[in-house]
Parts: C-alpha cells; sequence; structure tokens
C-alpha cells in the first residue's frame, strides 16, 4: 500500500524530523526541533503552498526536499521519498545528483542569488551542463525559449548581461527560468515574490504560474502571504512552529479554515479604522520640498506638499524608489531639503537637524522598519526607554523607573520586560519596545518608517492596533510610511500616493481609494494580492484591457 | 573599457604621483633633520674650519633647504641620484646591478609563495574547521611567528651546513649562468616564501569564507556543484579583490622588507646596499633607497588598486 503510493506520488515526505543546534550568547549551545514529524505528499506537477510566519519551518520543509540543510540544521528523522527513492539514503553524492537536475530552487532574493562576476546565461545553464543533459547550444536555445515565456524583455541578449545591469523583478524570472532549465521535476519556489514591489509583484507571479503550467513541473511554493499562495497553488499547506495545522485544498483553506490559526491568517487584514475628518489647521505642513541626495542633480522629491492633523495619520505609500523614506528624512532634518518649508505649530522649522532646539527634536520621533538595529544590542530595555526621559525630561532614578514601568504597560509588555536586552526579545515585542522610547518624549508626531515591513502578518496586526489605541489616549499624529496598501487602508485618516519622487494622489482616506483613479493609484490598487481564487488572472485581463484601451 | 574605469585608473595613478612627491619630501626633510653635517662626514673629525667651508660650498650645502631639494628631485626625474660619499660612485649604476638582484629574488620567491597560498587558502576553506584546515593554518601561522632572522638560519643550518645541497652564503655575480644563481637564491627566496607564505594564505582563506556566507554560493550548492567548484567558480572570483591586495602587500614587502634576508645570505641586493651606507652615514645613498623603496610600494598598491577596480564587474560593465 505505502509502495503503490509512493510510487504515484513525485514527492512524499514521512514524518519528517529536522533539528539545528543553537549557540545563544552567553549559555550553553542548545539543540532545538525546528520542524515535527511533518508529513506531506506531492503529485506530478501539482502545486502545493507551504505557508506559515517566520519560524514555521517552510523553508527548512522546502530545503529538506533537496537534501540541504542551511548552517547547522540537520534532517534527523524521517523519510524523503522522490521519484520512488529515499534521498537521505544517497549521501552526498546523491545529493548532489538531484540538486539541479531533479529538484531545483527559487530564492527569495534573486538579487542576491545571482553571482555578480559571472553572466546571466552561464548561470542559468550551469546546473544543465553540469549533469550533461544537454549540450551548452541546447541548454542556451532552451534559457531563451524561458526567457521569452517568462516575457523577459530582449530574450536572445539578455543572458548576456550581469546581475546588476538587470531589474529585480527581472531577475526573479531569470532565476524562474535558470530552475526550469535543467527540466527538473520539482521547484522550490522559496518566497520568490515577497522581496519586489507589489506592482512588480503580480507581473512574476503570472509569469511564474503560466511556466508552472505549461511545462507541468511540480513546486512547493513557500511564503507568508495567503493570498498570494492561493493564487499560484492546487493545495495549501499551513505550518506553525514547525508542526502541521492544516492540509487541504487551496479553495477549502481559504474559504473554510478549519483551525483557528488558518483563520486568523485568512482573516489577518481585517483593522477596522473609522477615518476622522481633518481638523481645522494642520500642525505640520510641508510646503513644496524638494531634495536630492549629495551634489546630484536627481531630485528625489519633487515640490512635495502634504499637511499632518493633530491625533491623525497620514499614510505615504508608494513603491521602493518612490521618495518615501526620503520625505520622512526632509521632516526630520535628517536630509535638509533644498527648496520649501517645514511648518510646525505655525512657524518654519529649521531645516538642518543641528540646528533644531531640543524642544522640535522632542516633538518629531521615529520609529524604523528594523527594529532590532534601531536599539543598542548592549542596553536594557530599561536603559533604552528610559534614555528619551533622561534627555528631554531630566527625569532620573525612581521617578525615571516608573515612567518606564507606565510605558511598558501601554506597549502590553508589563515592567518585567525592564532588565531584559533586545537579543531577548521576539521580532514584535522589539518594535513594541522602539515604540515606546518614541512614545517617552511625549511627542506630537511620530514618523513610522515600514515599521510592520519585517514582522509577521499577525504580529504586524498587533502593531497596528497597538499603534491605533495609543492614538487615541495620547493624541499622537503619525506619518506611516508603507509600501503595503491593506495596511494604509487599515490605520490611515489621509492617505499620500508618491511616485517617482512625486506625490500623485493626495487627500482624505475614502477619496483617495474611491473612483476615479489617476493610472499609477489604479495600478497600485489593482495589484494589491486578494484572497480570492482567480484573482491573479482577473486582474492581469483588467490591466491588458486598461493597457489596450490607452 | 568604459569610461568609469578610466576615470577611477586615471585618479588611482595621480593619488600615487602626489603620494610619491610627498614622500620625497618627507625623506628629505628626515635625512635634513639627522644630526651631523655631510662635509664634517666627509672630512671626518680633523678638517680644519676652512675646508670644511670650501667643501660646502662646493656641495652646495649653504644653499636654501627648498632649492636644495628641487636640485636633488630634478636630478632623480632625470636618473641622476649623484654620488656615494663614502665611495664617491655614482649611486644610479651601483643600484642598477642591486635592484635586479632584489627584483630576481623577490621575483622567483613570489612565484613559489603566491600561488602556493592562494592554493593552500582554497584548500583550507574546502576542508574549513576540520583538521586540514587547522594543519594548515598552523603550519602557516607558526612559520609567520619565527623572526625572518631564525628561519634563515634554520634552514642554512640545515640545507647548508648539516646536508650541504645549496650554499650557505649566496653570492652572485654578473654573468652567472641561470643555473648556478639560481641555486645560490633557493634559500633567501625559502626563507622569504616562508615568511610572506602564512599571511597571504590566511587572507585569501578569510576573503573566501566571507564570501561563502552569500546566497549565491547557496545557489551553487543547490545546483548541484562540488564542494571544490563552488568555490573554485562562485567565491573565489569575488575574492580576488582582496587577495590581490594582501598579495600585493606582500610583493612588496619582498622588495622592501628583504633587508634581514638579504644580510643573513650575504646577498648583494638593495637591502645590504641600504645596511652598509646607513652605517657609513651616507646620506644620498639612503636617500636614493628610499625612494626607490616608497615608489616600488606605492607602485604595487597602485596595481592593487587598479586590479581591485577592474575585478569589480559592475565598474567593468556599467548599466
Amino acid at each position: 500500500m505505502a509502495d503503490q503510493r509512493a510510487k504515484s506520488m513525485l514527492l512524499d515526505i514521512r514524518n519528517l524530523r529536522i533539528e539545528a543546534t543553537v549557540f545563544p550568547p552567553g549559555e550553553a549551545p542548545k539543540n532545538i526541533v525546528l520542524v515535527h514529524d511533518v508529513s506531506l505528499t506531492l503529485e506530478k506537477g501539482k502545486v502545493l503552498g507551504l505557508i506559515g510566519e517566520s519560524g514555521a519551518g517552510k523553508s527548512t520543509i522546502g530545503l529538506a526536499s533537496m537534501g540541504y540543510g542551511r548552517g547547522g540544521v540537520r534532517i534527523t528523522g524521517g523519510e524523503v521519498m522522490l521519484n520512488g527513492r529515499d534521498i537521505l539514503k544517497g549521501g552526498k553524492e546523491g545529493f548532489r545528483k538531484l540538486r539541479g537536475r531533479e529538484v531545483c530552487y527559487v530564492a527569495q532574493s534573486a538579487a542576491a542569488a545571482f553571482n555578480p562576476a559571472h553572466r546571466l546565461m552561464d548561470q542559468v545553464v550551469e546546473a544543465t551542463l553540469l549533469h550533461g543533459t544537454a549540450t551548452r547550444a541546447a541548454a542556451e536555445k532552451r534559457a531563451i525559449a524561458l526567457f521569452k515565456k517568462l516575457s523577459l524583455p530582449n530574450p536572445e541578449s539578455i543572458g548576456e548581461r550581469f546581475p546588476h545591469q538587470v531589474s529585480g523583478g527581472q531577475l526573479q524570472r531569470v532565476m524562474t527560468a535558470m530552475a526550469l532549465c535543467s527540466e527538473p521535476d520539482l521547484i522550490v519556489f522559496d518566497e520568490p515574490t515577497t522581496a519586489l514591489d507589489v506592482t512588480t509583484q503580480i507581473d512574476v507571479l503570472a509569469a511564474i504560474k503560466d511556466a508552472i503550467r505549461d511545462t507541468h513541473v511540480a513546486a512547493l511554493y513557500i511564503t507568508h502571504d495567503l493570498a498570494v499562495v492561493a493564487q499560484v497553488s492546487d493545495e495549501i499547506m499551513v505550518l506553525r512552529h514547525g508542526r502541521l495545522v492544516e492540509w487541504g485544498g487551496t479553495r477549502q483553506i481559504i474559504k473554510e479554515p478549519r483551525q483557528e490559526y488558518t483563520n486568523a491568517l485568512v482573516s489577518v487584514h481585517e483593522i477596522e479604522h473609522q477615518e476622522q475628518k481633518p481638523g481645522t489647521t494642520p500642525f505640520l505642513s510641508v510646503k513644496n520640498i524638494t531634495a536630492a541626495y549629495g551634489r546630484s542633480h536627481i531630485k528625489v522629491l519633487k515640490n512635495v506638499s502634504v499637511d499632518i492633523y493633530p491625533g491623525q495619520t497620514l499614510a505615504v505609500v508608494g513603491e521602493s524608489g518612490s521618495g518615501k523614506s526620503t520625505l520622512a528624512r526632509a521632516i526630520t532634518g535628517l536630509l535638509p531639503p533644498e527648496e520649501g518649508t517645514v511648518t510646525f505649530d505655525g512657524r518654519p522649522l529649521a531645516n538642518r537637524l543641528a540646528d533644531r532646539p531640543k524642544e522640535d527634536l522632542r516633538q518629531l520621533q521615529m520609529i524604523y522598519q528594523m527594529a532590532d538595529v534601531a536599539m543598542n544590542p548592549r542596553q536594557t530595555v530599561g536603559t533604552i526607554i528610559g534614555r528619551p526621559l533622561e534627555f528631554y525630561f531630566g527625569l532620573r532614578g525612581r521617578q525615571r523607573d516608573a515612567r518606564v514601568a507606565e510605558l511598558l504597560d501601554k506597549i502590553e509588555m508589563g515592567k518585567g520586560f525592564i532588565d531584559r536586552y533586545p537579543a531577548e526579545l521576539s521580532g514584535g515585542q522589539k518594535q513594541r519596545v522602539c515604540i515606546a522610547r518614541s512614545l517617552a518624549a511625549k511627542p506630537k508626531l511620530i514618523i513610522c518608517d515600514e515599521v510592520t515591513s519585517a514582522l509577521d502578518p499577525l504580529v504586524a496586526n498587533g502593531i497596528l492596533k497597538l499603534l491605533l489605541e495609543l492614538q487615541k489616549e495620547e493624541n499622537v499624529a503619525y506619518l506611516f510610511i508603507t509600501h503595503d496598501l491593506a495596511t494604509v487602508k487599515s490605520i490611515a485618516d489621509s492617505i499620500a500616493v508618491m511616485y517617482r519622487g512625486e506625490v500623485v494622489r493626495y487627500g482624505a482616506k475614502s477619496q483617495v481609494l474611491a473612483p476615479p483613479f489617476d493610472a499609477y493609484t489604479d495600478l497600485l490598487l489593482s495589484s494589491v494580492p486578494e484572497m480570492e481564487i482567480g484573482w491573479l488572472e482577473k486582474a492581469i485581463k483588467g490591466r491588458r484591457m486598461a493597457s489596450a484601451g490607452n | 573599457m568604459s569610461s568609469p574605469i578610466v576615470k577611477l585608473v586615471a585618479q588611482r595613478i595621480a593619488l600615487g604621483i602626489l603620494l610619491l612627491l610627498a614622500v620625497s619630501v618627507l625623506i628629505f626633510a628626515g635625512t635634513q633633520i639627522l644630526p651631523g653635517d655631510v662635509a664634517q662626514a666627509i672630512l671626518g673629525q680633523s678638517a680644519t674650519p676652512e675646508s670644511l667651508a670650501n667643501l660646502r660650498e662646493q656641495l652646495g650645502l649653504n644653499d636654501p633647504a627648498l632649492i636644495r631639494y628641487f636640485r636633488w628631485l630634478g636630478g632623480v626625474v632625470t636618473g641622476d641620484l649623484g654620488s656615494a660619499m663614502s665611495s664617491g660612485q655614482d649611486i644610479a649604476t651601483s643600484i642598477k646591478g642591486r635592484l635586479w638582484n632584489t627584483l630576481f629574488l623577490a621575483f622567483w620567491a613570489a612565484v613559489v609563495a603566491v600561488p602556493l597560498a592562494i592554493i593552500l587558502g582554497l584548500i583550507a576553506v574546502r576542508y574549513r574547521n576540520g583538521w586540514v584546515d587547522k594543519l594548515i593554518s598552523g603550519l602557516a601561522l607558526a612559520s609567520t611567528s619565527f623572526p625572518e632572522f631564525f628561519i634563515g638560519y634554520v634552514l642554512v643550518y640545515f640545507f647548508a651546513v648539516k646536508y650541504q645541497i645549496f650554499p650557505g652564503i649566496s653570492t652572485v655575480y654578473d654573468g652567472m649562468p641561470f643555473g648556478e644563481r639560481m641555486q645560490a637564491i633557493m634559500l633567501p627566496a625559502a626563507a622569504l616564501t616562508l615568511v610572506v607564505l602564512a599571511h597571504m594564505m590566511r587572507m585569501t582563506r578569510a576573503a573566501i569564507l566571507n564570501v561563502m556566507q552569500s546566497a549565491y554560493v547557496e545557489t551553487a550548492e543547490l545546483k548541484g556543484l562540488s564542494a571544490f567548484a563552488v568555490i573554485r567558480r562562485h567565491a573565489f572570483p569575488n575574492a580576488i579583490a582582496p587577495i590581490i591586495n594582501v598579495v600585493m602587500l606582500n610583493l612588496a614587502y619582498l622588495i622592501v622588507g628583504v633587508v634581514v634576508v638579504e644580510v643573513i645570505f650575504v646577498y648583494p641586493g638593495m637591502g645590504q646596499y641600504l645596511v652598509d651606507h646607513v652605517t657609513k652615514r651616507d646620506v644620498p645613498v639612503v636617500q636614493a633607497v628610499g625612494l626607490i623603496f616608497a615608489a616600488v610600494y606605492i607602485s604595487l598598491n597602485i596595481i592593487a588598486d587598479i586590479a581591485a577596480i577592474v575585478a569589480n564587474p559592475r565598474l567593468r560593465h556599467p548599466k
């Protein structure tokens, strides 16, 4: 019975157990279990989506199907049956024979996964030539055909380029072509669109989906984004802490989740925030700001004007390179603008950070994307939060500690964390400490620069809820910078859409998100994956019609 | 070749020339500050004040320092390094043969040391943290830790005294047959190789290990490449810039830092020439040799810089 099952299945993982040795600072090395007895099967030509938060073990399982473990990761139990044989019994030589031939890998960041020293074509055909399945000429011909299929520009000559000469979205497609080139039975896609802008993601996603369909290759599609995986998978497996939560058909998982955790993932974006009407006068006004880095004449900000009202949230949304973070740097004085003014409480703010009085510094605080690098790893939580209390208010000793405890309560962590170090906190907790640190200054405005982008969806949700609650309690305004439109919908009162350094659309949330749209906002909105089967095809079709109409 | 590379390379060369000028000022100033007087040194303690004054006039020592500096620099640029005080010989002529000897020794030491260091580095990475790696690192460390005179004398003891395979004194002369010359430099070349090997090997290992953390190395492993092919094809080309840098530093050392080894083996090169004339307080020779050493050092480092620029695909193939 088991043997028969094995024969019809391409991949049959049974009771897989994966362990790793970790070296916590100041402690003895210890063994942790990353994957607890997970079993899965995958038929030829089918796509299984593996979904979960970071630490769920999805990449670890994906790599295990190639017999690979990152760092000190070891497969310590179970069987990985591929094409009817247990690859774990093949030894090093066996792994080398199947990698790049039977199973190929598409990494999250193609920009990092391509060798900067070699031309793309040499890397694309490398595995095929290594395993001797085709001559160089045949392999290159196949690669060019794949470039065409993945709608890469100049398919005949793009292989002559070096990785740095090609954009991120294109590299991701070249990497897919590289995986398909040796005609494998299985491809492991490890978050292949996560590092891309949402407007680029949709095209890459469509290209990957078409390529999978046309080549009949099977795939493990790993992602944390349920809406994305719903577009490409036949089945979805939900993982958490290295254990199986739920496994079922795509429709069942997103429409009728049986487990509470799956349900939480499905309904993750449902924060409701009633838009507030803008007050009479903004307390911070950005007027016609133009800025450039260094002595370059390329303007990163062109004539940008926005207003922020007390206790409200202005969301600035746009893709990478649109100037969102530069706007924050101009407001805080880190990058003095070349033209334009920032008015605060009716008076102009000094352009340069160094020229601003302490009181102005106190009123504008920042929270960053990477909470762990925004904190001194050698300071305790108490010291980190206490520092602005000393600096701005001169609080010392017991008074300071009392206020730190109060702030820790506000961020729902409690004073038990006072003596902890950042390394002992989870990603979400670290971001909460950064929020407490900015609140400690009692600012009027907190600039949040992609503060939830590095967090898992459920954790990010918790942070957003906390920010909204704190806004009510403290009447603090947010300038919320993000590339994620779903986040914008749940938190903003007004929205500024930025594109190539300009504000292309600006106004109250309800206005900005209501038609008629300008072309860019339309593109942005229609690119956000929805948790609905068939969304991708509809979106692509809509886009083609729009471009045909132009 | 494209314009950013040409521009960067031109910048490096201009900087190198500027640096060399600055060094010439330092060398000149340094020898001026040293106590003692050239005329006094030439004529000795018993010289009469009149003869001293005459000689000073004759040597132009009464001119301001700035004029003397430019006179010296002008000579250097036109190939006239002046004449040695102690012997009265033309410095340029005596240096020519010695510089050639030093370069000959350095060249053969480099021919052995550089490939050996890089190959050992690659092997150490391939078997990293295993016993092969530890053995290579240990031996290399040991050989650098011993001072070069110690290594030199150990080599002399075994290969010249005990087994008498190679000469303990590396005498070379003009018109010496190539084979004999090679035999003569065998021991100093071996000593130099042992001194520079470890540094290059350890830097090669570190540079490649650094690259081994990259995502593209994982990609290569997941294509099924063997461990050594991954290192050679994917890690090494990206580690080339730091490796060239350390190789050039060591080549410079082979030419500039050979003083001790040349003295031990009585090899008629630049180092020995320098030491001889330092003891004789022969300022013009010390100046000339110092300047040549500086020029060698700076040129090799410029070459390293240029090689690192050219090795960068982003500069070689701009968008």
